[in-house]
């Protein structure tokens, strides 16, 4: 598969809780194969709907969502993991009362086979689940939990993972960890697509980016460039110099 | 005497914890209190009756119990029917209000189904109470001061056999898993791949079964009423908080506790007390740890 296969593709989506409040406003966003892209823009700009809606968690009401060229809109949730779709919330990702082997088994709920294989293969990645796997993820640290989500998530061995603000309250150490986990993920041969706040971390990992406002992408373009761009360096950071 | 008193605690104990594990399941994965479990062991006790009847009532018994093979499969085919009766209640009432959101609209309309299934009850079987069997047992004593019917000890067995079997069920299967997972977290369940509304079922399945079991158990060791349901539902719903709501190991526990501790309290105070007792030893315990005594803080 050639590097620019796209992935996934946002076509004109409007979505929201309520029907007649749109939250997406007929967002536009793209996936291609291999790529880490992130999306950034200020609170209550529809960042964690727009992965939401395309997860099926949220209503769509116009548009549509393609996932390898097959159309996704408005399908339940369950039946996407199928499709090669992994989603890691931002909050309550992991099953607290569930052992951290039960969490990794979950996330290989709809595999008929190698369930065994990739338990190995995502205790090689996180070794500290190995140790743990036998605790309660309720009972781990921050961290450990993250690496929990993740390796949820990555079972189904998925063509999309996407993640909502997968740095969002941990202490700085934590989200340089929590970017390198992303990275190594994608060296494995998995396209994410991340929501985050911490934008210069973000993109410093990111080949593209998307600066999304009132429901709607506001600009599109590498992640060096919006690093260096004085209009995102406005709107995170107050300065005209960029994020660099 | 303690010894005797605690001894008819556990077996009262046995059908309360199996029935709270039920109301658990449903508070956990549907998030609201269902005041409709207990009908479900009325009716699951009636249901057992009827098959009972069928085969033309007890003739031969089991060793020294006071039924046949016919009752064992009465039970099984009681926990059947319970669970058909509780998906059919699920779909025609429940399914609909889950989607106002507004839990308490649940927990009025449980409570009117339950009202609706208990005076079915009497339309159907009538208001006096049923035996399963007309065989007297005499308590013979198995402990220094301590005298129990083979009846009470098959039922303290068989609570023991399908805890354990619960326990195997829910740590070693996949829809056992998926049943805790969804019952943690189930929105993240989904997005894992795994159907709720599947899952849902399945718990009514399990909890319907519990329920009509502990129900049947109860019709065995003391009687078979209308009411019967209705007046364990303030111990099942003690015996769960108690233990730690949404816990199902905490209301297996709990369910001891409450049966033992109203068993007891007849030492001191009238029997007619009893409920008093599991609902002051459940307020005692949540003033110590609010969150029960295998409970999660709430996150």
């Amino acid at each position: 598969m050639s590097q620019n296969d796209i992935v996934l593709r946002v076509d004109n989506v409007e979505a929201g809780y309520t029907p007649g409040v749109p939250i997406l406003r007929g967002a536009n966003i793209e996936v291609r194969s291999g790529e880490i892209v992130t999306v950034l823009g200020p609170n209550g700009a529809g960042k964690s709907t727009l992965i939401k809606a395309i997860a099926g968690l949220v209503p769509i009401f116009g548009g549509k969502v393609s996932l390898l060229d097959k159309d996704i809109t408005g399908r339940p949730p369950h039946t996407l993991v199928r499709e090669g779709l992994a989603y890691v919330p931002q909050v309550n990702n992991v099953f607290h009362r569930l052992t951290v082997e039960e969490n990794l088994e979950m996330g290989a709920f709809t595999r008929k086979s190698g369930i065994a294989r990739r338990l190995e293969e995502t205790y090689a990645l996180f070794p500290d689940l190995a140790r743990l796997r036998k605790h309660p993820a309720g009972k781990l640290s921050g961290g450990q939990r993250q690496m929990v989500a993740f390796g949820r998530a990555l079972m189904v061995e998925p063509r999309l993972l996407m993640l909502d603000e997968p740095s969002a309250g941990l202490s700085p150490k934590l989200v340089g960890m929590v970017f390198d986990n992303v990275k190594q993920v994608r060296d494995t041969g998995v396209t994410i697509l991340m929501v985050e706040q911490n934008a210069k971390a973000g993109l410093l990992i990111s080949d593209r980016g998307y600066v999304l406002a009132e429901g709607k992408e506001q600009l599109e373009d590498r992640a060096d460039a919006l690093l260096k761009n004085p209009e995102v360096g406005e709107l995170y950071l107050g300065s005209k110099g960029g994020l660099l | 005497m303690i010894a005797q008193y605690l001894a008819n605690g556990i077996v009262l104990g046995s059908s309360i914890a199996l029935g709270a594990v039920g109301l658990t399941l449903t508070y956990n994965i549907l998030n609201f209190a269902n005041f409709a479990h207990g009908s479900l062991l009325s009716w699951g006790a009636y249901f057992a009756w009827l098959v009972v009847l069928v085969f033309g009532g007890v003739q031969s018994t089991i060793g020294p119990l006071s039924f046949g093979w016919p009752f064992i499969l009465a039970i099984v085919a009681a926990a059947l029917m319970a669970s058909v009766l509780a998906l059919v209640l699920d779909w025609l009432v429940f399914r609909v209000l889950r989607k106002s959101n507004i839990q308490v609209t649940l927990v009025i309309a449980s409570f009117g189904a339950s009202l609706l299934l208990r005076n079915l009850i009497v339309v159907v079987f009538g208001p006096e109470p049923q035996y399963y069997s007309d065989n007297i047992q005499i308590a013979q004593p198995i402990l220094p001061g301590v005298r129990t019917t083979p009846d009470e000890l098959f039922v303290v067995g068989l609570a023991v056999v399908l805890v354990i079997g619960l326990h195997l069920f829910l740590t070693r299967t996949r829809l056992g898993k998926a049943m805790r997972a969804v019952s943690d977290n189930a929105s993240l369940a989904q997005v894992s791949g795994i159907n709720v509304h599947n899952v849902v079922r399945w718990t009514w399945v399990v909890g319907g079964s519990l329920a009509a079991v502990a129900g049947v158990m109860f019709g065995l060791t003391v009687q078979i009423l209308p009411d019967m349901g209705f007046n364990l539902l303030l111990f099942l719903f003690s015996a769960a908080i108690l233990g730690g709501i949404g816990s199902i190991y905490g209301a297996i526990l709990g369910g001891l506790v409450i049966g033992i501790a109203a068993d007891l309290s007849v030492l001191f105070i009238s029997p007619a007390y009893k409920p008093a007792v599991a609902f002051i030893l459940m307020i005692v315990v949540l003033l110590i740890k609010p969150s029960g005594i295998l409970g999660e803080k709430v996150q």
